[in-house]
């Protein structure tokens, strides 16, 4: 395809307009995107908070916010992976508090265990996303079913060892993973340590979003079946999608247990609030569209919405609604935009007719 | 079970279901034999079926909501939505049952009906539309009430407590609605509508049907039954209560008993008979792990599995019985394939 660059498509634009634009174009473009626009959506939302509330206006205060937010982002971040395959990870919130028990109950007050324990939770997010993938791929039920079964029973495990109440007290160490921070830092004055594993996941995310995996995984989530003709292991990517989910459900436990302790409802209801983060990152649920820093960026637009809410003094019992509210307008829109960015753009039908090239030789026009 | 699905014995998913629940019964039977209490007792079944209905209307509407193929994750805020206003309109005065009745069953209409419109119209996600739906149900409820509210009188009270002999009214009342759903699904322009748009709505739109009239019949059909559970709630408790339905968990249970009853969580495939024996299973196991003192907690847990292991036999199933000609290409469709 030396001939490239002089070649029409249909509706007489030269192929992959969009990648022959400038940086600041190509920018432009994104942020028109649901995926792009989720950024949009954080910076009005924080001037709107700053409006409201001058004190959010402080660079330390954003930034603890930040460090307050990062659980959430980072659960979103995986349930990313699972939704971006096309499937659900109901188990999330299980996974979580089954995490927290577990720290609170194995370390204690004992520093020498932290290390050991904490290998140990990541084992059993492995075990479990990879229970979750299996039951979904190889049983072929849909993963609604696998993690919500997963849910129900992982969740009455960890309330039948504990009996449903607070039990054991992890040792301080181990909370500051979770509440602490590299203190004295000029300007922001306290970078805490969630921020920090956020930005590292997050990097880590975007990387493999970028490498072969993510982009079959992506693939699989648009069209499985093109994907499995394609030569992709389906069960394979599919499951370490959920080995991910579960893994940085891992994570936001052993951050959580920092901020809220321990105790078997910490985790409840963090699967759903996860998929709202995600679709309102503008990630098409169902699959195959949207970014994962996206998806971490409606985590922070979610809660950036709650601080806003409580700065303009509105009950705190409203939050569930302006979240209902925010969730559909978010992807009534956004199932539009995606739908508009896939199809050819609309011209009409003579000058369609004109620029209709002639398929070049040695192309299968894949008529029928 | 299993050898029975080797030998191919033509059993469609809802004959796996009648298996499994009679299954479930005779285990029912001699486990609690065994901890020397009568199974067939009149009082264990009355138990048993008051345990039915409530799961049992809420998992009616979900089938047609899952057969059009979408969810419903609103129910458990319709169904407290329900109980409070019908409560409060009450007050528990017997003049106002009907007026309390109707407007419970109007609002549940309407707020179906916007499901439905966001769904049909907006075209976001029955998952993502009715999340939202519930929400804005459930902030509205935080907001305006705070434990249990107004009183049910006690004419109304009856429909709850009255039985004819063992069987209680509102499992007569279940199978009334049960046997009107089925009808409507069998006999109807609109029932048939409802499988060709959970089975493909492109297609059955390429075919001349209008997809929004089903996708809007579910969700209203859905809300209703939620409400007629909320009602019998009501019923029951004689208070209304705000949390009553996100206690019950009754999204993700109707959404599991409504697939262990073999619909497709898909669409376009599946019947209402095998969702009420998926609920019954549901009731049987409750009653027998409680006869056994077996913990709440651990009860949870039985039922993620039971639900996992149903659903993956018939996942089994469905793979083995698509037509030759919905498998990957033979050689000789390949060779056709080249020959072009």
């Amino acid at each position: 395809m030396t001939t490239s660059t002089q070649l029409l498509d249909r509706a007489g634009r030269a192929p992959l307009a969009d990648h022959h634009r400038s940086l600041g174009g190509r920018a432009a473009a994104a942020l028109a995107t649901p995926g792009g626009a989720v950024y949009v959506l954080v910076l009005l939302l924080l001037v709107a908070t700053i409006a409201a509330n001058p004190n959010f206006g402080d660079p330390g205060v954003v930034i603890r916010f930040l460090g307050r937010t990062a659980p959430i982002a980072i659960a979103a971040i995986g349930q990313y992976y699972v939704i971006v395959s096309g499937e659900f990870d109901l188990s999330m919130g299980a996974v979580v508090a089954a995490q927290v028990v577990m720290a609170g109950n194995l370390i204690g007050q004992d520093d020498s265990r932290i290390l050991p324990v904490m290998v140990l939770m990541l084992a059993v997010g492995v075990l479990i996303g990879v229970l979750n993938g299996l039951g979904t791929t190889l049983l072929g039920v849909p993963s609604f079913i696998v993690t919500l079964g997963m849910m129900l029973a992982l969740g009455g495990l960890v309330d039948h060892l504990t009996g449903g109440a607070a039990t054991g007290n992890p040792a301080d160490t181990f909370r500051e993973i979770g509440r602490g921070g590299i203190q004295d830092v000029p300007v922001v004055d306290v970078i805490p340590y969630p921020l920090l594993i956020l930005l590292v996941l997050g990097a880590l995310a975007s990387w493999s979003m970028r490498r072969p995996f993510g982009r079959s995984l992506v693939a699989a989530g648009d069209n499985a079946d093109a994907a499995r003709v394609s030569g992709s292991s389906l069960w394979w990517l599919k499951t370490r999608a959920f080995i991910i989910s579960s893994l940085s459900a891992t994570v936001a436990g052993i951050l959580l247990v920092g901020y809220a302790g321990v105790h078997p409802s910490v985790g409840q209801g963090y699967e759903f609030t996860a998929i709202t983060a995600v679709v309102l990152g503008g990630v098409l649920l169902g699959g195959g569209r949207g970014w994962v820093l996206s998806a971490a960026a409606g985590a922070v637009a979610l809660e950036l919405l709650f601080v806003l809410l409580t700065a303009l003094g509105v009950e705190s019992t409203w939050r569930a609604t302006v979240q209902g509210l925010i969730i559909i307008a978010a992807v009534a829109v956004a199932g539009r935009a995606w739908q508009r960015g896939r199809r050819p753009r609309r011209t009409s039908p003579s000058s369609r007719h004109l620029t209709h090239h002639q398929p070049t030789p040695g192309t299968t026009t894949g008529d029928n | 079970m299993s050898t029975l699905l080797r030998r191919g014995t033509p059993l469609t998913s809802t004959g796996i279901v009648l298996v499994l629940l009679v299954l479930s019964l005779v285990v029912g039977f001699v486990l609690t034999a065994v901890e020397g209490r009568n199974f067939l007792s009149s009082g264990n079944i009355s138990a048993l079926l008051t345990g039915i209905s409530i799961l049992g209307f809420i998992a009616i509407g979900q089938t047609l909501v899952i057969l059009v193929g979408s969810l419903d994750l609103s129910v458990p805020y319709v169904v407290s939505l329900v109980s409070v206003l019908a409560a409060g309109t009450m007050a528990g005065e017997d003049g106002n049952v009907l007026p309390a009745v109707l407007l419970a069953l109007a609002v549940a209409a309407a707020i179906g009906l916007v499901n439905g419109a966001i769904v049909a119209y907006l075209g976001v996600h029955g998952f993502i539309a009715t999340l939202g739906t519930g929400l804005v149900i459930s902030g509205y409820l935080a907001t305006n009430y705070q434990g249990s509210h107004g009183s049910a009188p006690r004419s109304f009270r009856l429909v709850g407590a009255t039985q004819v002999g063992p069987v209680p009214v509102s499992t007569l009342i279940l199978l009334g609605c049960a046997v009107l759903v089925v009808l409507m699904l069998r006999r109807t322009r609109t029932g048939h509508h409802l499988y060709a748009v959970g089975g493909n709505r492109e297609v059955a739109r390429l075919s001349g049907i209008r997809t929004s009239v089903p996708v809007l019949v579910a969700h209203t059909l859905s809300s209703v039954l939620a409400a007629l559970a909320g009602l019998l709630l009501l019923a029951r408790l004689s208070v209304g209560s705000p949390t009553i339905g996100s206690q019950g968990d009754y999204d993700l249970m109707s959404i599991a008993a409504v697939v262990l009853g073999g619909t497709v969580l898909a669409g376009g495939k599946g019947n209402v008979v095998g969702t009420l024996a998926g609920v019954a299973i549901f009731s049987v196991l409750d009653n027998v792990m409680g006869v056994m003192g077996v913990s709440a907690f651990l009860q949870d847990v039985v039922r993620g599995l039971v639900i996992v292991v149903a659903v993956a036999v018939y996942a089994r199933r469905e793979i083995d019985r698509r037509p030759a000609r919905f498998e990957r290409p033979t050689g000789l469709d390949a060779a056709l394939q080249e020959a072009k």
